[in-house]
């Protein structure tokens, strides 16, 4: 039997019951189209998540000034300030450890010519640099000997050159940061967005020690809020993590049974938990999903179901004039799957045009990719040989001569 | 009694069983007849007699229960369900009294359906559809539906349908039961022109006294046996 007539035959009798042909096939468009959309706005996430992650630098670790716990009642961290410089140069010369950077934070009013920008203020060292693996795009960041001297030099991020200086050069412009001078004297590569949501290029660094004398006057001297530390590599995470404890713990004198001022958090193991929440999330989205296309593959089923007790005449005359068991199975199952393929075409259509939509709506960058795609064409096609397959046999297994006696 | 040629169909002892309640309804028992190419046969008998169940088992839509069945020397009951159906589409051909067409496909559509199950490709499927409907005198109505058409036109479509594979055999079982007098009479005429014409084989079930008369054989069943095999005149057309 000739496959083209199947499907012309398929058709006919599909076109034959329109509204109900529309009517099964809308549960699989339903079906594709959400799974589309989920996985799409899945990957969008895990992209934005990813690319978050990168820009974070690798390997690294966050030391806090403080106890996450005291007495069992967790307090703020970074209230006090434990840490010193000492303790940032003490870390660096670890053996696992790659560089290590003090870190002064706060916020400031920028003010070039006749602008005004409310930016973070980074007091730090060179270091910095190393462990967020931060790159220059223009100028240079500040070397050790700003830090010892406490040069009034200021490294701006992407946003802050755009806004305070829009075309112009930045490079050695005076900017004021709290009404104090500062020389730019390079402007970083941007990151786009951490992961906590906050763009990262809206940002300035300055000498940690000009930081403290000039802009955060009230701060204590050589006290850092936190520390940040790279690793050499993924593999010495472990190791440099307790060497850390170890070094603060004795150069804090910290006691057997004594709580730690500080805390060691590893920054990549925080990020890969995010990234794995959003990958679980995107997968629970795309099983939600796939359970709309399961009940639209039930749908036809149930349809088929029908349509062959409707034409149980119509087998027995096919039957007597000719037409073999696997004719008539062939005849169902392809109905099933031209049902199953249209709804999932006019899915996929609905789907990407919605996770575009959403795209352009939340600015989440949304990804359909051809493997979600293939997934969804090679599911609808499994569904529809999948629940075509029973109806299609029960009209197969039809006695012929009570085919023909039925009404 | 004189056969004009070789035995087309031949049966011996023909036991046909149905399962009714607890025991067995025994719808025939014990045919045997042979019918030789070129005939024309009445069947007839009450309701009940075994006669549709003789025409289903004749037309391969059943296996005996026990007995033989040679159609063409070929022992019917050893074959295949696709064999049984390669059969049913080459060399039988069926119309019934409810005509049995596909009430949403063109007339064109309904007489070609048995060459796609053939597998003859669509466009000579269509022009021997046509052919067939012309010589039916039909050949103007070709795209209406059955319920666009008399019952006499629609019984003529299933004699195209039934003619388009050019089988040997044609059996029809009542096939003027819901025509009146007049179309019965063309549609019986015709019947007689291509049994004499083209030599083409028909076994026809009937309980009308004047439509069998049109054959030059009648068998009578009584309780799932022959009771009366006998040679008739040819009616005048």
């Amino acid at each position: 039997m000739i496959f083209t007539s199947l499907f012309e035959t398929a058709w006919h009798a599909l076109t034959t019951h329109r509204m109900r042909s529309f009517l099964t096939m809308l549960g699989m468009v339903i079906g594709v189209a959400a799974v589309i959309l989920m996985l799409a706005i899945g990957q969008g996430a895990q992209a934005m998540v990813r690319g978050a992650i990168e820009s974070m630098g690798s390997n690294l670790f966050i030391i806090m000034s403080g106890a996450t716990t005291t007495g069992g009642a967790r307090v703020a961290g970074g209230t006090a300030p434990t840490l010193t410089f000492d303790d940032a140069a003490a870390i660096r010369e670890l053996p696992d450890i790659l560089a290590s950077a003090p870190v002064s934070p706060g916020s400031a009013q920028l003010i070039y010519g006749g602008v005004n920008w409310n930016t973070s203020v980074y007091g730090t060292t060179p270091d910095y640099a190393v462990v967020r693996d931060w790159a220059v795009d223009s100028g240079g960041f500040f070397s050790e000997a700003d830090v010892r001297s406490g040069a009034r030099v200021a490294v701006i991020g992407a946003v802050v050159a755009r806004e305070l200086f829009g075309d112009e050069d930045p490079i050695g412009r005076i900017i004021r940061i709290r009404q104090a001078p500062f020389e730019v004297i390079g402007v970083l590569a941007a990151k786009g967005q951490s992961l906590d949501g906050r763009d990262q290029d809206d940002t300035v660094m300055v000498p940690i020690s000009s930081a403290q004398q000039k802009i955060f006057s009230g701060s204590l001297r050589n006290r850092a809020r936190f520390i940040m530390a790279r690793a050499v590599s993924e593999k010495s995470m472990d190791a440099a993590e307790s060497a850390i404890n170890e070094l603060l713990r004795s150069r804090h004198h910290v006691g057997v049974g004594q709580d730690d001022d500080f805390t060691v958090r590893n920054l990549t193991a925080i990020a890969e938990t995010a990234a794995s929440t959003t990958r679980i999330m995107s997968l629970l989205l795309g099983a939600i999903a796939a359970i709309s296309l399961v009940v639209g593959g039930i749908g036809i089923m149930n349809i088929m179901l029908v349509s062959v007790t409707e034409r149980t005449r119509e087998i027995g005359i096919r039957m007597a004039i000719g037409a073999r068991r696997r004719d008539v199975l062939w005849q169902f199952l392809i109905e099933a799957l031209t049902l199953s393929l249209i709804g999932c075409g006019i899915g996929l259509v609905l789907g990407i045009g919605g996770a575009w939509g959403v795209g352009s709506l939340t600015g989440l960058p949304v990804a359909v990719t051809s493997a979600s795609v293939l997934m969804a064409v090679g599911v609808s096609f499994l569904i529809g040989v999948f629940f075509g397959f029973y109806p299609a046999r029960s009209a197969a297994g039809l006695d012929p001569i009570e085919a023909l006696r039925s009404q | 009694m004189t056969h004009p040629g070789k035995p087309l169909i031949e049966v011996v002892n023909l036991e046909k069983d149905y399962p009714a309640g607890a025991g067995v309804l025994q719808a025939l028992r014990g045919v045997s007849l042979s019918i030789a190419e070129g005939e024309f046969v009445a069947i007839m008998g009450a309701s009940g007699s075994g006669k549709s169940t003789f025409m289903n088992l004749l037309g391969c839509l059943d296996r005996p229960t026990r007995g033989s069945y040679h159609l063409d020397g070929q022992d019917v009951s050893r074959l295949s369900s696709d064999q049984l159906a390669a059969l049913r589409n080459r060399e039988i051909g069926f119309v019934f009294q409810g005509f049995n067409l596909l009430p949403k496909l063109s007339a064109l559509d309904n007489v070609a359906l048995p060459l796609m199950y053939a597998g003859t490709g669509r466009e000579a499927r269509r022009r021997q559809a046509q052919a067939v409907l012309e010589r039916v005198g039909l050949g103007e109505r070709s795209h209406h539906t059955p319920l666009q058409l008399s019952g006499g036109q629609q019984q003529r479509v299933a004699i195209a349908r039934a003619l388009v594979t050019h089988p040997r055999i044609i059996f029809a079982d009542e096939p003027t039961g819901n025509l009146d007098s007049e179309t019965s009479r063309q549609v019986m005429d015709f019947f007689s022109q291509l049994n004499r014409e083209e030599g083409i084989t028909l076994v026809l079930v009937t309980h009308e006294a004047d439509i069998a008369a049109y054959a030059r054989r009648r068998i009578r069943f009584q309780d799932g046996r022959v009771v009366e095999d006998v040679a008739q005149a040819e009616v005048a057309a």
